[in-house]
């Protein structure tokens, strides 16, 4: 440890957002396992091509993630930092309306969300990830109002919000990785 | 108003205790093969309990009698909190090891074992708010059911299509759970609308529907007699009065009754 | 967390309060755990009142089938009907377990005195305190909304088993509407408190004062925050499932219906899904929930009793070691509520094993109790009657446990009243107990005003007598097979216990109308208690160093308490047979 900035103080945020992942990924949990027990024994699980879109949509989130994480690096090192976090928001926002164009793929193709378990599912689990990104977006304004008027206490809030918005991603690694094995 | 609590606790206890040991209110009388093995386990848990739940409560009482308003100075449990745990972990933890074992036991008597070959098989359909019995006939085979072909209105509870299946023009169906005494009986659970439950006291045997499941319940009964079936999974309004009998009869008895059956 | 960290988060403004201005900020919207802390308990104050009453139009049914009162079913004002019994019982439930037993002892005490306890001015989050508060206060009202739909509120019971809950109107008078209402209502309950688990635990783990380590934290703080790492894990999984259930309901999945269901000679369309599927997810939950309502009595009873007894909790580490033991193991044992339920038979071994081994723990705690009374100088107030009852009826309520822990024994046990008053006496009576504990006990801190022992003293010794006439002859009538959640009872061999019936509804009218003098008690002291002195019970920990009743706004004054000794200095030799924890002042 040569600067004393070097890491960022630890502060209830952090500690907060450790939490809501905890019990994000528990929720998450829940529902896999009741995708586990319904496509068992049912002989009604009907396998069906993802949009292809989704995997767009993937990438857009992963560039999210990175552009956040080099703005959370600078702001450590004492640069502009505010103007990163705003380009994550927007690519953000480009996801959720990519999620939007796969579901209405979908829905062009017959496929909602009662037709199958299998279809259940697919809508559960991706929209239900797109509420707690949405949730993930209002915390990046947040964070982008208090880098632009507070720059010097922000650093706690801005690691929070990344270590958020980082889960969200490997969040929906996780559910592209059970949409693709399973349904 | 220490000593109050100290003598309410007192009299509370005795009294719940001797209602339990006198048997005031108690299970009705075992007709079944296997019931012993859990009549035995109650009463072995009794006693256990029984002897942890009257030991606690009168040391409670005794204590708060003896330090209420007292003045003197405050004395240390002997050995602190080591005791509490040593009896919690090793007479608690023996009685716990014994009872799962014995227990286990019993449970796999009951519900891990195969019915007996010569069991007499007999479906059994929980629906708001009716059991209703199906027997083989003599082909000894049951009819094929199909949702689409129930109707109350005409007596078809279980969708059978005597037209078209064969096997399913000789099967019996009842309101009444009719059995030889003394004969181990397989039944095939299973419900058409919501969760039900099956459970004679006397027969020591309960068992959920689950809509969906067909579930095997084997029990043997022996002594004969006229004993209520009832149900014990909240299924709706008429919960209350899903009932049914299973006549326990000889086995001439039984043999007649099935006559009877199949002629109307 | 070191000390120098903690002291930058001291520092950092976003923490820093400013006192509340203007009606809607104070009093409504409040920001400030104390207000919000109070409001739940006020929630919980009607909700109970509401539980209870309906008990009353219950039991007065039970015992007095062919009894003519009014209000006893919209259908037919003299007379109950079956699915209006059902629909009360399934209320009543929901209404006591959730918005009163996992509101009042953890969302209202807790709240209130958790950050006070650890020397913070607030929680970690007020905002999302305050949204905390207000849902759960929606989720209340989304429930109670149900009792005014067409077909009345739902009759599946508070467990909600699928099918039946999730059909829909098909299954019968009590599925529409009132269902639906349920299961947003819950679901929106879970929200409520996932985020108050949020701010229980970052506000443990990170605003302690100065010298509160983890292992001076009282024993109440440690039940609070055990129980929200609990409840944070079982309501991530019962919202999922309350979703999954509406879903199911309104939009045309699948997940718990099968195929093939016929109702009223209709074949529904649904297939494939799995009613065990519920029963997983429900118990998966239900069980931990059932912990998230005894463990802030633990806390509180563990807290209270010394202050009593002038000398310190036996075996404090061992206690604390206890409550995070069965927490842990909460998770473990859910499949005991299922032995029956048509799962692998083998599964039951495998989840008896976990249900009997918590019974070691739970006489731990237990025995420690009991062997803190032995030796000590007891004070008899309210406070603490409720203590040492709470001990007596936890014991009676945990002992027919080990009953039914017993797969064979449970074979003949489940779905009798037999389980019903296993749980009564350890949720509707010691964790009641515990409430009230906390109730007289943080009463004079809360509001400034002393409380009056004397009708204290009444409420318990009528209360006391009283549940135990109520939930004692349940496991008798249970042992004689007495079927649970039945509106009547007309099978042969239940005319005999109709005697008892009766018996209990006169000791559940006469208990309700012994809590009649504790509303009365409450609501007085309110605004005529004589004022209170800052410590009336003598007791050492932080809520009892503030400098004022109520406390101020930010707790301490603008001072961070600095702590010196653990909450458990009580019997000291010297003048004063006590230490407070802020033996030194910052």
């Amino acid at each position: 440890m040569t600067a004393p900035a070097a890491r960022a103080p630890w502060t209830p945020a952090r500690t907060g957002v450790w939490v809501g992942i905890a019990a994000i990924s528990m929720s998450f949990a829940a529902f896999t396992s009741a995708l586990i027990v319904r496509e068992g024994p049912g002989s009604d699980w009907q396998h069906f091509r993802l949009p292809p879109v989704l995997y767009a949509n993937t990438l857009v989130l992963l560039v999210s993630s990175a552009l956040l994480e080099i703005g959370r690096r600078r702001q450590r090192d004492g640069r502009e930092a505010s103007s990163w976090v705003a380009a994550s928001g927007i690519l953000g926002v480009a996801f959720i309306l990519g999620q939007i164009v796969a579901w209405r793929a979908l829905a062009a193709q017959g496929v909602f969300l009662a037709s199958s378990p299998s279809s259940a599912f697919f809508y559960v689990l991706t929209v239900i990830h797109a509420i707690h990104v949405t949730g993930g977006l209002a915390g990046l304004g947040y964070t982008y109002r208090r880098l632009v008027r507070t720059p010097g206490s922000a650093a706690g809030v801005l690691t929070a919000a990344a270590t958020y918005w980082h889960f969200m991603a490997a969040l929906w690694l996780y559910v592209l990785f059970v949409l693709v094995a399973r349904i | 108003m220490g000593k109050f609590f100290a003598v309410t606790v007192g009299i509370l206890t005795i009294v719940s205790a001797g209602i339990f040991m006198f048997h005031v209110w108690w299970l009705p009388p075992d007709i079944s093969v296997l019931g012993a093995g859990i009549d035995h386990q109650l009463n072995e848990t009794m006693v256990a309990s029984g002897i942890l739940f009257v030991a606690s409560q009168l040391a409670l009482a005794v204590f708060v009698w003896r330090s209420s308003g007292s003045t003197g100075p405050i004395k240390i449990f002997p050995g602190g909190a080591t005791p509490m745990v040593v009896i919690a972990v090793v007479l608690v933890g023996i009685e716990v090891a014994v009872l799962t074992l014995v227990g286990s036991k019993v449970w796999a008597g009951l519900f891990m074992v195969q019915a007996p070959a010569n069991a007499l098989q007999v479906d059994v359909q929980a629906e708001q708010f009716a059991f209703y019995f199906r027997y083989a006939g003599p082909d000894g085979k049951f009819g094929a059911m199909d949702p689409s072909k129930v109707s109350d209105a005409n007596n078809n509870f279980f969708g059978l299509d005597p037209a078209n299946d064969t096997t399913a023009r000789d099967d019996i169906v009842a309101a009444t759970l009719a059995i030889p005494v003394n004969r181990p009986i397989l039944l095939t659970m299973h419900s058409r609308d919501v969760g039900h439950a099956f459970y004679v006291p006397q027969l020591r045997i309960q068992q959920d529907f689950v809509p969906g499941l067909v579930i095997p319940l084997h029990f043997t009964a022996t002594q004969t007699g006229k004993y209520e079936i009832v149900c014990t999974q909240l299924c709706g309004l008429g919960h209350y009065n899903m009932r049914a009998y299973v006549e326990v009869m000889s086995d001439s008895d039984f043999a007649q009754w099935l006559k009877t059956q199949a002629n109307q | 967390m070191t000390t120098p960290v903690r002291e930058t988060v001291a520092k950092l403004t976003e923490l820093k309060h400013q006192p509340p201005e203007g009606f809607w900020r104070r009093y409504v919207f409040s920001l400030d755990h104390k207000v919000i802390g109070r409001q739940y308990l006020d929630l919980a104050l009607v909700a109970v009142i509401t539980g209870m009453v309906l008990s009353w139009l219950m039991r007065l049914h039970l015992g007095y089938p062919n009894a003519s009162i009014g209000v006893l079913g919209p259908a037919n004002p003299s007379q109950m009907t079956p699915e209006y019994y059902l629909q009360l019982m399934t209320m009543h439930g929901t209404i006591m377990v959730f918005f009163v037993l996992t509101t009042a002892p953890f969302a209202g005490f807790g709240n209130f005195f958790l950050p006070i306890q650890v020397g913070a001015e607030d929680m970690a989050f007020p905002r999302f305190n305050m949204m905390s508060f207000w849902v759960t206060f929606l989720a209340f009202v989304t429930l109670v909304a149900s009792f005014f739909v067409p077909e009345g509120p739902a009759l599946s019971g508070w467990t909600a088993y699928a099918p039946l809950s999730a059909i829909g109107k098909e299954a019968g008078p009590g599925e529409g509407l009132g269902q639906t209402l349920w299961a947003i209502s819950i679901a929106l309950f879970c929200v409520g408190q996932l985020l108050g688990a949020l701010n229980f635990i970052a506000t443990t783990l990170d605003l302690r004062t100065k010298g509160m380590s983890l292992a001076r934290m009282p024993f109440s703080t440690w039940a609070w925050f055990t129980t929200s790492v609990i409840g944070l894990i079982a309501f991530s999984v019962l919202l999922p499932a309350c979703i999954l259930l509406i879903l199911d309901r309104v939009a045309g999945t699948s997940f718990f219906i099968p195929a093939g269901l016929v109702f009223n000679d209709q074949v529904q369309t649904h297939s494939g899904g799995s009613p065990l599927l519920w029963q997983h997810l429900f118990w998966f939950f239900g069980h931990p929930e059932v912990y998230i309502a005894i463990l802030p009595g633990f806390g509180i009873i563990s807290h209270i009793l010394p202050a009593f007894t002038r000398k310190p909790l036996l075996g404090p580490k061992v206690l604390i070691g206890c409550m995070i033991a069965i927490g842990f193991l909460s998770y473990t044992v859910w499949g005991h509520h299922m032995f029956l339920s048509g799962m692998n038979p083998f599964s039951a071994i495998l989840f008896s094993v976990p249900t009997l081994i918590i019974t070691i723990p739970a006489t731990i705690v237990t025995l420690l109790w009991i062997g803190s009374i032995y030796g000590a100088r007891l004070r008899i107030t309210a406070a603490s009657l409720f203590c040492l009852g709470f001990v007596s009826v936890f014991v009676s309520g945990g002992i027919s446990g080990f009953f039914l822990a017993q797969p064979s024994i449970d074979t003949y046990l489940h779905g009798t009243y037999f389980v019903v008053g296993h749980f009564h006496f350890v949720m509707g009576v010691a964790a009641m107990f515990g409430i009230f504990a906390g109730t007289y006990f943080w009463f004079p801190k809360m509001y400034g005003r002393m409380m009056n022992e004397t009708l204290g003293k009444w409420h318990f010794a009528l209360t006391f007598i009283g549940v135990y006439c109520i939930f004692m002859p349940m496991h008798y009538i249970g042992l004689a097979g007495n079927v649970r959640r039945y509106s009547s009872f007309t099978d042969d061999y239940l005319q005999p216990l109709l005697p008892v019936h009766k018996f209990m509804t006169i000791a559940a009218l006469f208990t309700g109308a012994a809590q009649l003098i504790f509303f009365y008690n409450l609501f007085r002291s309110r605004f005529k208690g004589p004022p209170a002195p800052p410590n009336p019970w003598e007791a050492t920990s932080l809520e009892w160093s503030t400098p004022a009743s109520p406390p101020p706004f930010d707790n301490f004054g603008g001072k961070h308490p600095v702590v010196t000794q653990g909450p458990n200095e009580y019997g000291t030799a010297g003048a004063k047979d006590y230490v407070m924890q802020a033996g030194g002042e910052a």
